[in-house]
């Protein structure tokens, strides 16, 4: 892997506002950066403000408040100077259908500085074979590919992808992480929006939780779960009630719910909480059925946030 | 797919050069012409209807006893086949074109990259453009040798009125696009321009043949005076005061209708 010069902002993201017609605010004021060579995710629901944030950052809006610069430069104001040394895919198409691949690609280089030959992108891509298919033929997930080949003619030192594997297989997938590693060995910048989170938490060296247009938490993967708890599950034994285990405050316990005889506890201590479970159940000759320890994960901090926020705002609400 | 040595492209592959205004256009607009070819309906609309229509409405005008009014069959119809050919191969058609690529979202893809906003709204219009200028200019020879229309008097006023009428329309096209939701319905929005030119313009009815006083409130429409333009070129009719009036009605609708692509033009779909 090529040495990371982190330190230099190609992405600066600064108080970013977004205010649509009606006076939605779909973006309330959010700050980040990426550093040369960074893979950043900005995860979150639909409707969170991850596409709204991305079309500031390509350049396709003016912001209604704050400030983004790609390069040194404001994206919307100073087009020329950031267009031809980035590459965008996205969320939908944006091709007529009744081009194919290849003409569609044709199209795009003419209008790309320093393009790679057409066969060369649609290789890359896997859609060599399609060259002659109309694009109205091919199904999603080879759009999304084709969308992808285009966003990397110019070997864009700054790559936007939004959402790019929705609609892909499990395979097209794969594909694509592979490659998005690839460009970020070579030291290409990447922004990349998606609502899978093996996804962020498998090529994102940092990323941003959005939810309701602010960024909950941001940090690196690792960062950022562990934050969240872990949980313990079971079933309670035939005959014992809750009341009969040790005080879970004792084991670290942090939350607990019950539903029937299902036990779900959540620690930030799990191997301490886990061996006093285990101690009890030992000495009091019981088996726990259905046992289950899970480290946080990703998905575990995104839907603690999601339900942490909509708490909070009850709260202000009320 | 994948790999890290696919990711820049392999030593001696050849690479493009550094873009220009007008390569990135003529790029786009070569997509458009291919474009243009795979859509029978709109070459359907935009040819054979100006091509055909004026010559279906021969029988009407040798009626209308023109010649009291200084005209001549020829003068009446190669104006009208004009403005036919404004109205349907390049307003219309534009129209069409323009709403379908932006609820496609190709035009919000476009404006991803290099090309400017003036460049994707004029490397779309392009190849309509083109082919609207030989249509008058088929039109035009065709009257000629057909109708026995004779050799244009003032032949430079009546370049400048298809000229002026070429990028008119186009802009036009491009403003009637903007409040256009479907490419359905741009049958719809584009009929008060049409209908409105074809009766009060002077395609279908000239002007001559009206009341002056009617006709000097309708000389002001945006089409009135690139028709009344190409009739005074062939017919040399026309005082130095009236084509300067003309040309400065024809010039004063472009510059209002290009200012109201900039200021209204929508590059994404509603939602």
């Amino acid at each position: 892997m090529e040495a990371r010069d982190t330190n230099e902002h190609v992405i600066e993201v600064t108080d970013l506002r977004r205010v649509y017609g009606g006076g939605f605010e779909a973006v309330r004021g959010i700050s980040f950066h990426v550093g040369r060579g960074e893979v950043f995710a900005l995860l979150g629901t639909n409707g969170a403000g991850k596409t709204s944030t991305v079309e500031l950052l390509e350049g396709l809006e003016r912001p209604d408040g704050g400030r983004v610069r790609i390069l040194g430069h404001d994206p919307y104001t100073e087009r020329a100077a950031v267009r031809p040394r980035t590459g965008v895919m996205l969320q939908e198409g944006g091709f007529p259908s009744e081009l194919s691949v290849a003409e569609t690609a044709r199209m795009w280089a003419g209008c790309v500085s320093g393009a790679r030959p057409v066969a060369e992108a649609l290789a890359l891509v896997g859609l060599a074979g399609k060259a002659g298919v109309r694009v109205k033929q091919l199904s999603g997930g080879e759009r999304r590919r084709l969308d992808l080949a285009l966003a990397l003619l110019g070997e864009p030192e700054v790559l936007f992808l939004d959402e790019p594997t929705t609609g892909l297989d499990a395979e097209g997938r794969r594909d694509t992480w592979d490659l998005v590693r690839a460009l970020r060995d070579a030291g290409t910048t990447v922004l990349l929006t998606t609502h899978y989170l093996e996804e962020a938490e498998g090529l994102a060296d940092r990323l941003a939780i959005l939810h309701k247009g602010r960024i909950a938490v941001s940090g690196t993967p690792a960062e950022v779960t562990a934050e969240q708890p872990s949980r313990i599950s079971f079933r309670l034994p035939d005959g014992y009630f809750v009341g009969d285990l040790p005080p879970l405050d004792a084991l670290g316990v942090c939350d607990h719910e019950i539903d029937g005889r299902q036990v779900r506890l959540r620690t930030r201590e799990l191997q301490r909480t886990a061996t006093a479970l285990l101690v009890w159940a030992e000495s009091a000759g019981v088996e726990l059925r259905g046992l289950d320890l899970r480290s946080a994960s990703l998905e575990e901090a995104f839907l603690g946030i999601a339900r942490e926020a909509s708490e909070k705002n009850e709260g202000v609400a009320a | 797919m994948s790999g890290g040595t696919v990711t820049r492209s392999p030593e001696g592959s050849v690479r493009g050069a550094v873009t220009t205004p007008m390569s990135r256009m003529s790029a786009l607009a070569r997509a458009e012409l291919t474009l243009l070819g795979r859509s029978k309906a709109t070459i359907i609309a935009a040819v054979l209807v100006p091509l055909g229509l004026p010559f279906s409405l021969r029988p009407v005008v040798d009626d209308m006893n023109v010649e009291d009014s200084g005209l001549s069959v020829g003068l009446v119809l190669l104006p009208a086949a004009i403005g036919f050919s404004l109205l349907f191969g390049v307003y219309s058609a534009l129209t069409g074109i323009y709403t379908a690529r932006r609820e496609e979202l190709v035009l919000k893809r476009l404006r991803t990259g290099e090309l400017r906003d003036t460049e994707v709204v004029a490397g779309s219009a392009l190849p309509v453009f083109a082919m609207g200028l030989v249509q008058c200019l088929v039109l035009a020879v065709g009257c000629t040798a057909f109708l026995d229309v004779p050799a244009p008097e003032a032949p430079h006023l009546a370049v400048l009125g298809v000229l002026l009428g070429l990028v008119m329309c186009s802009a036009l096209g491009a403003v009637t696009a903007s409040v256009t939701r479907t490419v359905e319905s741009a049958q719809v929005t584009t009929m008060p321009f049409v209908l409105v030119s074809m009766v009060a313009s002077g395609v279908a009815v000239p002007l001559e043949l009206m009341p002056d006083r009617v006709a000097s409130g309708l000389e002001l429409l945006p089409l009135s005076p690139v028709i009344t333009l190409v009739r005074g070129g062939w017919s040399g009719d026309l005082s130095a005061y009236e084509a300067l009036g003309a040309l400065a009605t024809a010039l004063a609708w472009t510059v209002l209708a290009v200012f109201a692509v900039r200021r209204w033009f929508r590059w994404e779909p509603r939602r």
